[in-house]
């Protein structure tokens, strides 16, 4: 191989490197490190999700057991069905466990907090969680208040 | 009095200077814009000087975005910790590299460790009356000589800043996920849900592009325009880090203002 198809070759690799570069900012994030939680996954259905996204984190007790997977429109009931990935390692979630969407401090990111309940029967893969809270609204909660204030 | 004339007359002077500066790197734009199509004619020339100033480029400019991106990481980290956002890393990692730092930290090392180099091989060529040569020759050394490393110069500079900011994103992911234990899926998410392909990447992309052209520019032309001694030569390549670098550092303003202000 002469000298000079050495540096063609060495050129066309940077401009390949380069452009691939753009590329993988411009378009393809997510597929990127999206460690898929190997899992089981639950349903629970809230009305009003607030700013939960896809792989928003789902926590028990502060710590991470799994991720949002899809949150989508429940066709009949209009609430947001959100699905969520649970690591197997926690697979004795009791069945009348509550959820809450809760946010990461004042301005942070919201997530999906699981409160055990006492039940003796767990949480299976496709199982639905009943019992939810939704997320805190801050304009709702400020104008409620308001609201009982008046009233006095 | 006197004193008081002479500096007046002084500052008229450098005005003056300053002022043929500018007047005479438009002519020589005018010279180069006819040629730069037809530079690639000879397409192996231009490759040759992509190599030259963009291929040799890459190790300091891939340290420099690793080392970036670790300090942002650092640095975002303790702040969005304070307000319990630190999920919010990757975006702020990420669109700090991509809007402002990968374009304008690429184009500044890039002037030095490149646009100096080609100032410097123009300028020893002219000194050398190979120029002079060339032109003995029939060849045009603006065809030959100075369009071929304006090209090189210009279509490496936007590539390097892209993978200047990918690198950096890397870095700000070891310290932030690795290191201080960020939630990886929000470090990546966050950055996928928030960062436009177009408004972002692109614009990023175009400020790199005209960081190039104005780097090219000036290195050609400083190169070209030195005085034929030594001294000349040194202050030609002085000159090329410190216009370059104001020049990159001012246009960066004026399109970040045009694009991302109002």
């Amino acid at each position: 191989m002469n000298v000079q198809r050495g540096v063609e070759l060495v050129v066309g690799l940077f401009v390949l490197a380069g452009i691939a570069a753009l590329m993988v900012m411009a378009v393809q994030w997510s597929n990127f490190g999206a460690s898929r939680v190997s899992g089981y996954e639950i349903v629970a259905r809230f009305d009003n999700v607030g700013g939960l996204t896809e792989k928003s984190p789902v926590k028990l007790a502060g710590l991470t057991i799994g991720r949002v997977e899809s949150i989508e429109l429940h066709p009949e009931t209009f609430q947001a069905e959100v699905r969520m990935a649970i690591d197997d390692r926690y697979d004795n979630l009791p069945v009348d466990s509550f959820a809450n969407i809760y946010t990461a401090g004042l301005l942070g990111a919201q997530y999906v907090e699981i409160s055990p309940g006492g039940a003796l029967e767990t949480l299976g893969d496709g199982d639905r969680i009943t019992m939810t809270q939704s997320a805190i609204i801050l304009e709702s909660v400020v104008s409620r208040f308001l609201f009982d204030k008046a009233k006095e | 009095m006197s004193a008081l004339l002479d500096a007046v007359a002084r500052l008229g002077r450098v005005a003056m200077t300053g002022m043929a500066h500018a007047g005479a790197m438009a002519l020589f734009a005018l010279r180069l814009l006819p040629v730069l199509l037809p530079t690639w004619a000879r397409p192996r020339d231009v490759i040759q000087q992509i190599y030259a100033a963009g291929v040799l480029s890459l190790v300091i400019i891939l340290v420099a975005g690793g080392f970036v991106g670790l300090v942002l990481g650092l640095q975002g980290y303790n702040i969005l910790n304070k307000f319990n956002a630190s999920e919010s890393l990757g975006v702020m990692v990420a669109l700090s590299l991509v809007r402002e730092l990968g374009p304008v930290v690429a184009a500044l090392l890039f002037a030095g460790r490149a646009g100096s180099a080609i100032t410097a091989e123009i300028a020893l060529m002219k000194t050398t009356e190979q120029l002079a040569a060339l032109e003995m020759m029939a060849v045009d050394p603006f065809r030959r000589v100075i369009g071929p490393r304006f090209w090189g110069a210009m279509l490496s500079v936007p590539l390097l800043a892209a993978l200047f900011s990918l690198v950096g994103i890397i870095g700000g992911y070891l310290i932030g996920v690795v290191v201080l234990g960020v939630d990886a899926s929000s470090y990546w998410g966050q950055i996928a849900e928030q960062m436009d392909p177009w408004d972002d990447v692109g614009q990023g992309a175009i400020k790199s592009v005209a960081f190039g052209a104005v780097i090219a520019w000036i290195a050609v032309f400083e190169g070209h325009q030195a005085e034929p001694t030594a001294g000349g030569m040194a202050r030609a390549t002085t000159q090329t880090v410190v216009l370059s670098s104001l020049a990159v550092l001012g246009l960066d303003f004026v399109m970040t203002a045009f694009m991302f202000g109002a």
